[in-house]
């Protein structure tokens, strides 16, 4: 079970049987709107604030999740999830439709990894037999509470990122058919002083490092065991410094299985600066497209390293530096997999 | 300021900020200077041509003619913020649609916009000031420190 200082092999391999995915307008128009489940026209989704859309963008991807596995919402045992919006509001919300017992998390745009971490250690020893987990972030919502109203015209530096609108869950199972979870490295908070919080790739590049050499060095294993080392939220600016940063440190990946979410889910041309961020982003991009190109083969073994910002808006105004965090998980699909 | 900030940064932070800091994307200063001197260069044009409209056609003089042009200015943007248009021309132009009254229209506008879902006495009303507030507060403090000394200068000063 735990490995080193803070790294967990599960050997029961849960499984993942089962994702739902939903994205906004702006996710429809990207590169990844086929391996979306609901993909909506407006970013409103009908209701009349968009905290109330954030809400049902998770309802809707915990409902497709459920469905796809063929069970019923009773059947789901347990429910870990979480947003960025205050006192993750909509994740609650969602959870009191759900009606499943639920733990609610904040890890910033690592929820999603945090999420799956917990969930598959809770079905590893047995604790349940069906979780669902997942995040989820709206565009909109975020933009308001983290920075100026949406309308108002500020000019964002080339550093900033653009927040991602959907929701990805999956269920967790230690039954049925699906990509397994071998292993996770829980991060710890890396605090590089940096202040600007319209440069979070480069502010999170160091914590994604940290967990990444520190989950090779407990696992005792080559980068190359991974067909793909993918990171959640570090944009264009925070993919360059980490590779580089893994680089000196003396961990060699080739160039191109070392990606970032956040560069996957939106084309060229799409005016989003740095590349995707939200706590959606590796959400959605792990349970929609990284997943269906293990299932179809592509991928054999990867690892998911999903970065966090642990800052508010007050702690910006404060002057405070970004504490940041990320949490990797292993899912292997197909070939053999390392006990 | 950086160098007071580095002080208190280990060893490490220092190390780590200036490794980010050679793979950063910088800002595009110049680039951004030229854009926002024209953005904000049509804006005042277009005020300037609606000023001559006012005093043309509708009887007002240059001084009385400042009144309905700034409420002019603010109502377009009124129009270019709910539409969603305003934010892409900040985008690119920057401080060149943020100076001009334009950009104070659309700061208050956009809060309004932002917080309706939180009702009237509690969402726009003490929202939609959340940005321009500091621009009237220190505005009119700055007004009466310019007013004061020259008072002084005048009264005393022999001016």
């Amino acid at each position: 079970m735990l490995t080193g200082h803070r790294t967990w092999i599960f050997d029961q391999k849960p499984k993942i049987t089962s994702t739902g995915t939903t994205g906004g307008p702006f996710e429809a128009k990207g590169m990844l709107a086929e391996d979306f489940d609901f993909l909506h026209s407006d970013l409103w989704l009908k209701e009349d604030s968009y905290e109330k859309a954030h809400k049902v963008l998770l309802e809707e991807a915990c409902e497709r999740a459920i469905e796809k596995a063929g069970l019923q919402k009773e059947q789901i045992q347990f429910f870990l999830a979480g947003d960025l919006i205050n006192q993750i509001t909509p994740t609650s919300f969602a959870a009191e439709t759900l009606g499943a017992p639920y733990f609610g998390l904040f890890g910033a745009c690592s929820t999603s990894m945090e999420g799956l971490a917990l969930a598959a250690y809770i079905v590893n020893t047995g604790g349940a037999n069906y979780i669902l987990t997942g995040a989820s972030s709206h565009n909109t919502a975020v933009e308001k509470q983290f920075r100026y109203p949406t309308e108002y015209g500020d000019q964002k530096p080339p550093t900033a990122q653009w927040t991602v609108t959907g929701a990805g869950v999956g269920l967790v199972s230690d039954k049925g058919e699906g990509p397994s979870i071998t292993s996770a490295t829980i991060g710890r908070i890396v605090n590089m002083g940096m202040t600007d919080p319209y440069n979070m790739g480069g502010a999170m590049a160091p914590a994604a490092v940290d967990t990444i050499e520190t989950h090779l060095k407990e696992r005792n294993i080559d980068p190359s065991y991974y067909d793909l080392i993918v990171t959640g939220d570090l944009g264009h600016i925070g993919r360059e410094v980490s590779y580089d940063l893994l680089k000196k440190h003396g961990v060699e990946i080739q160039e191109e299985n070392y990606q970032d979410c956040g560069l996957m889910i939106y084309r060229e041309g799409q005016p989003v600066l740095s590349g995707a961020s939200g706590a959606a982003c590796s959400a959605a991009v792990v349970y929609g497209h990284l997943l269906n190109r293990m299932k179809k083969g592509d991928l054999k073994r990867m690892l998911v390293v999903a970065t966090g910002a642990l800052l508010s808006p007050l702690t910006v105004q404060q002057n405070e530096t970004i504490p940041c965090i990320a949490h990797a998980v292993s899912i292997e699909y197909g070939g053999d997999l390392k006990k | 300021m950086a160098n007071n900030k580095k002080k208190n940064l280990t060893p490490v932070q220092q190390e780590y900020q200036t490794f980010e800091n050679e793979r950063e994307t910088k800002r595009p200063l110049i680039g951004n200077c030229i854009k926002a001197f024209i953005t904000g260069g049509i804006i005042c044009l277009i005020g300037q041509g609606v000023q001559t409209l006012y005093i043309y056609f509708f009887n007002f003089t240059e001084e009385t003619a400042d009144n309905p042009t700034i409420a002019t200015m603010i109502f377009i943007a009124l129009l270019l913020t709910g539409f969603g248009f305003y934010d892409r021309i900040s985008q690119f132009g920057g401080a060149g649609s943020a100076v001009p009254v334009t950009g104070f229209g659309n700061a208050v506008i956009s809060a309004a916009i932002e917080h309706r879902s939180e009702g009237f006495v509690l969402g726009v009303g003490p929202n939609m000031f959340k940005l321009a507030g500091s621009v009237i507060l220190f505005g009119t403090f700055a007004a009466f420190v310019v007013a004061t000394i020259k008072t002084i200068l005048i009264q005393w000063g022999g001016l």
